[in-house]
């Protein structure tokens, strides 16, 4: 021992022993603290106006609750809930507006809601002025909840299954800009497998190790030749869209019949749960993509934070040299996430064909590789959000779909060119709102080199 | 376990960075590896831990040979490296840190409560107070580096290897960590010491063996004098002393007052820094690095967004002007990092010694530049200089560390300056071109220039300045005369003020090696 501990004077301060400027930093309100309640406040006060009060009032919009066949005894849930558009719209934006004010009220008390608390604050906001939004723009005509969360589902699962390929791949320490190339690849040999046997199920088998040929050229290049992981990424899927649109326009093209059918898998329907009203039918009746997807969800998270294999590949993709002076192969785990990434997405590639009932079409991925990436984001690398973040941007989708295949005379009139901008603003808006708060991987993209 | 290298050689290209080195390392014993900046003994112990494939020779463990494919295998014969630069992952826990490789599970999942055992039963074994559950980054480097120690000695370590571990602690920690080295050398642990600090391998050591340019050139036992040690190390006779006349401060040229900085993430960073430099004096700041002295610097020559306060040059107002103004103000810069933020490492030397200046006369006017003032200037500073390179047209980059840092003073101070700067201004040179560069900024003072050096190095601000200012999280913590004593400095640099360090000293709290200065063991 030293003598300095023997006899340190009680006097001496005692440093608390913290990183340095860490000092400062607390207690001190955050900068830019009025920005979040400023344009909540905003938005809610536009709703008020432009949903409520510029709105007609002699108009109803019909909710839709349980639709016939419904699990609904003695008829105790109402099928159709009409409201008057005006009032119902005023009061939703009117309660999202307490949501902004009661945002202002703690931040005055300096004690803005921080982590969850913050982000349930935002969802509750979010749900408020979203409904409010749907009475205005549904007015006149029904909003049927089921339908619409079944047609987010279906666009969901495919944004899933990369977003899911983009959190393997980027844990790791490699950028997966290629998820676009993957689906791609996944739908094609979903269908052309599926086709040639004569079987979904044969397709469903194709689809992951179809996409896997992407996912190995990624990885080649990427961690083998160390190659530039973005450009390498983009390359590779104007590669994939030009190789599936090559056999598209050949192959396919003179005979459809032998390889590409569109092949539907079965819809496996979970009874007397499916019957729940509104949710039902989307949890419980939809194709085994569907459950899978739920499944390597839950799976993912608990290998990804509670495992010895999370553990490891998280070391990989933050601190790749640490992880190598304990004996982690980096260049294997790597490897090997990349390639269970793709096979991910090459499920999400299915999805889009042998999932819906419908045959390959060229570029039929249509960008949603990108959105995947921007949900894998907003989602934080982790499943979970990763999953949600596709709900939200499907949910966008969805309702726009759904919009605009209103009859005419009813609804808020919006022109569609507006309406299929939505969900890019919607993603656009999301992951710039959060972007710098997201922690990506420290050596995400940075190749790792032995001596 | 005793340990043997016998002629390890390893080339890198044509650079041979180890030449048949012969190493042995007793068991419980503390053996010091001594040698400059790149001579080789960060490269023989990461052959060591397999991490670098050796090119020759062999590696011995209890009279075993033994091969390491990888630091796995190093690790599984017993061999534990704290490295320079900690291998730790900075978002996980102390515990997820510790067991990360050799994960305790149960039914498939981490056994975290395991690895916290193993955490708190380590600790309290060597009396460190470790929250197992504490995220890494959130912890000081101390507290940091004995997470490495754990690391090593969970995985059952019989051999440890401390790779430059004082470099970021302050004298305080570097004591403990002396403590706990000797602790484990009694528990017969073996440990090897790399450092280029005499002073600490003096007070630590069993055994030296001292390395340059990649050979074994000698051993010796502590008891050996300082500066023959140093002239081993350096292979001449070397003065460890600066000799200086005493400084003839003139009135004050920079005054800072209230100078705050506050990071992008809200975070104040540099709180309320009062300085005043007078022409003709060295002010030296200490502090462990990381409590504000980047962000001081930067924030004098405007390189700092979000700024608070005044800096006045001999009276004119720098807060608020660009970078180029400041500069244009007679202010030479220095930056810590060499290679980040002050070398074009593509640029050749010639090129690199105008930067600052390219734009103007004689080296240009308007969009052109004029190659052969530019020549003359690079021709000029490499001679005065002694900067060894092959031409000025080669590329800074193939230069040795000491010769950039020379190229960066020259350009630094190759014109009239109204304030110098200087961050670092020997960090990985070789102690032949540290007595060069000193006396270079003390010839610089006697121009009458104000000086400011910043220097995690206590022993290099002492040799240079004529006041010392200790930064301690952001601020200063108290301005106290350069024959202040050491002890004093070191529990200043731990947080204490000025009074309490003080008292604290006349109480008789000292740290080693100024026990050892007492003794007459050390200079």
């Amino acid at each position: 021992m030293t003598a300095l501990d023997q006899s340190s004077p009680a006097a001496a301060p005692t440093p608390e022993p913290t990183r340095a400027g860490a000092s400062g930093g607390a207690g001190e309100r955050a900068r830019r603290w009025w920005l979040l309640p400023t344009v909540l406040t905003a938005l809610a006060l536009i709703a008020v106006l432009v949903f409520g009060l510029l709105a007609p009032s002699d108009v109803q919009t019909a909710y839709r609750i349980a639709a016939p066949g419904d699990l609904n005894p003695g008829g105790i849930i109402p099928g159709d809930v009409p409201v008057p558009t005006k009032i119902a719209a005023i009061v939703l934006a009117v309660l999202a507006l307490a949501v902004a004010v009661y945002l202002w009220v703690r931040a005055a008390r300096g004690a803005m809601p921080r982590g969850r608390a913050r982000v349930a604050v935002i969802v509750g906001f979010g749900v408020l002025w979203v409904l409010s939004f749907l009475t205005w723009a549904f007015k006149g005509a029904t909003v049927d909840l089921g339908a619409l969360l079944q047609t987010m589902m279906l666009l969901a699962v495919p944004l899933a299954f990369g977003a899911l390929s983009g959190v393997l791949s980027e844990r790791a320490g490699v950028i997966n800009i290629a998820i676009e190339g993957q689906l791609l690849f996944g739908a094609f040999g979903a269908v052309l497998v599926g086709s040639v046997t004569g079987s979904a199920w044969a397709g469903l088998v194709a689809a992951p190790i179809m996409a896997l040929v992407i996912g190995a050229l990624l990885a080649l290049f990427a961690i083998g030749y160390q190659v530039q992981q973005i450009i390498v990424g983009v390359v590779l899927n104007v590669f994939a869209i030009g190789l599936t649109s090559f056999f598209f326009g050949t192959v396919m093209k003179q005979n459809p019949g032998m390889f590409n059918q569109p092949l539907r898998l079965p819809t496996i329907r979970i009874p007397l749960l499916a019957d729940i009203p509104i949710i039902g039918r989307v949890l419980f009746e939809q194709t085994v993509l569907v459950y899978l997807m739920w499944i390597i969800v839950a799976v993912l998270t608990v290998a990804l934070f509670r495992t010895r294999w999370g553990l490891r590949v998280r070391a990989v993709g933050e601190h790749p040299r640490a992880a190598d002076t304990v004996g982690i192969d980096v260049s294997r785990t790597r490897w090997s996430n990349v390639l269970l990434g793709s096979a991910v997405a090459g499920l999400g590639g299915a999805t889009l064909t042998i999932g819906t009932g419908v045959a390959f079409g060229e570029e039929m991925s249509a960008g949603k590789g990108y959105i995947a990436l921007a949900a894998m984001i907003l989602g934080r690398y982790h499943p979970v959000g990763a999953l949600l973040a596709a709900l939200l941007f499907a949910f966008a989708d969805a309702l726009q779909l759904n919009l605009s295949s209103l009859p005419s005379g009813t609804g808020a009139g919006i022109p569609s060119q507006f309406l299929l901008m939505l969900p890019y603003i919607v993603t656009l808006f999301a992951v710039a709102g959060v972007v710098g708060r997201v922690r990506v991987p420290a050596a995400d993209g940075v190749p790792y080199v032995k001596q | 376990m005793k340990l043997e290298l016998r002629g390890i050689t390893k080339v890198f290209g044509t650079f041979v960075a180890n030449d048949s080195i012969d190493l042995v390392v007793e068991p419980g014993q503390i053996h010091s590896l001594l040698g400059e900046n790149g001579a080789g003994k960060s490269t023989l112990m990461n052959v060591l831990y397999g991490l670098y494939r050796p090119d020759g020779g062999q590696i011995l463990l209890d009279e075993q040979p033994v091969r390491f494919g990888g630091p796995g295998d190093a690790m599984r014969a017993g061999i534990g490296m704290v490295h320079q630069h900690f291998m730790l992952v900075p978002p996980f826990t102390v515990a997820e840190n510790v067991v990360l490789g050799h994960e305790p599970t149960s039914g498939g999942l981490l056994d975290l409560a395991s690895a916290r055992r193993t955490v708190r039963e380590i600790s309290s074994r060597f009396g460190f107070d470790l929250d197992p559950d504490a995220v890494v980054e959130d912890l000081p480097v101390g507290a940091q580096q004995r997470v490495e120690i754990i690391k090593a000695l969970s995985r059952r370590a019989e051999i440890l290897v401390l790779d430059e571990p004082t470099a970021v602690l302050t004298p305080h920690e570097t004591d403990e960590l002396m403590d706990i080295m000797r602790q484990l050398r009694d528990e017969g642990t073996s440990i090897v010491f790399i450092t280029h600090k005499l002073r600490e391998v003096k007070a630590v050591s069993d055994t030296i063996t001292v390395i340059r340019r990649g050979k074994v050139v000698g051993t010796a036992d502590p008891a050996t004098d300082q500066t023959e040690l140093a002239s081993l190390m350096v292979g001449r006779a070397v003065e460890l002393s600066l000799q200086k006349e005493a400084a003839e401060p003139g009135e004050t040229a920079l005054s800072v007052r209230g100078l705050g900085v506050t990071d992008p993430s809200g975070v104040t960073v540099l709180d309320d820094v009062d300085l005043d430099v007078a022409s003709g004096e060295v002010l030296g700041i200490a502090g462990v690095q990381g409590n504000g002295q980047t962000e001081l610097t930067e924030a004098l020559l405007g390189l700092q967004k979000e700024l608070r306060g005044s800096v006045r040059l001999d009276g004119k107002e720098l807060v608020g002007r660009s970078t180029r103004e400041i500069l244009d103000a007679g202010v030479g810069f220095v930056p810590e990092d060499r290679t980040h933020d002050a070398l074009v490492a593509d640029f050749s030397v010639a090129e690199n010694l105008v930067l600052d200046q390219h734009h103007r006369a004689p080296y240009g006017t308007g969009p052109v530049l004029h190659p052969r003032a530019v020549r003359e200037r690079a021709v000029r500073d490499v001679a005065e200089y002694d900067v060894r390179t092959g031409s000025i047209d080669d590329p800074v980059s193939t230069l040795s560390g000491g010769n950039q840092q020379k190229v960066v003073m020259a350009r630094a101070l190759g014109r009239d300056l109204s304030l110098f700067i200087a961050s670092q201004p020997t960090r990985g040179v070789d102690v032949g071109s540290i007595e060069f560069l000193h006396r270079r900024i003390i010839a610089e003072r006697d121009k009458g220039t104000p000086v400011i050096i910043v220097s995690t190095e206590l022993d290099e601000v002492i040799q240079l300045a004529d006041r010392i200012a200790v930064m301690y999280r952001g601020g200063i913590l108290g301005v106290v005369p350069a024959d202040e004593d050491r002890d004093v400095l070191g529990l200043m640099m731990a947080g204490y003020t000025v009074e309490a360090a003080r008292e604290a000293v006349a109480a008789g709290a000292r740290t080693t090696d100024s026990q050892l200065v007492d003794e007459g063991e050390i200079a």
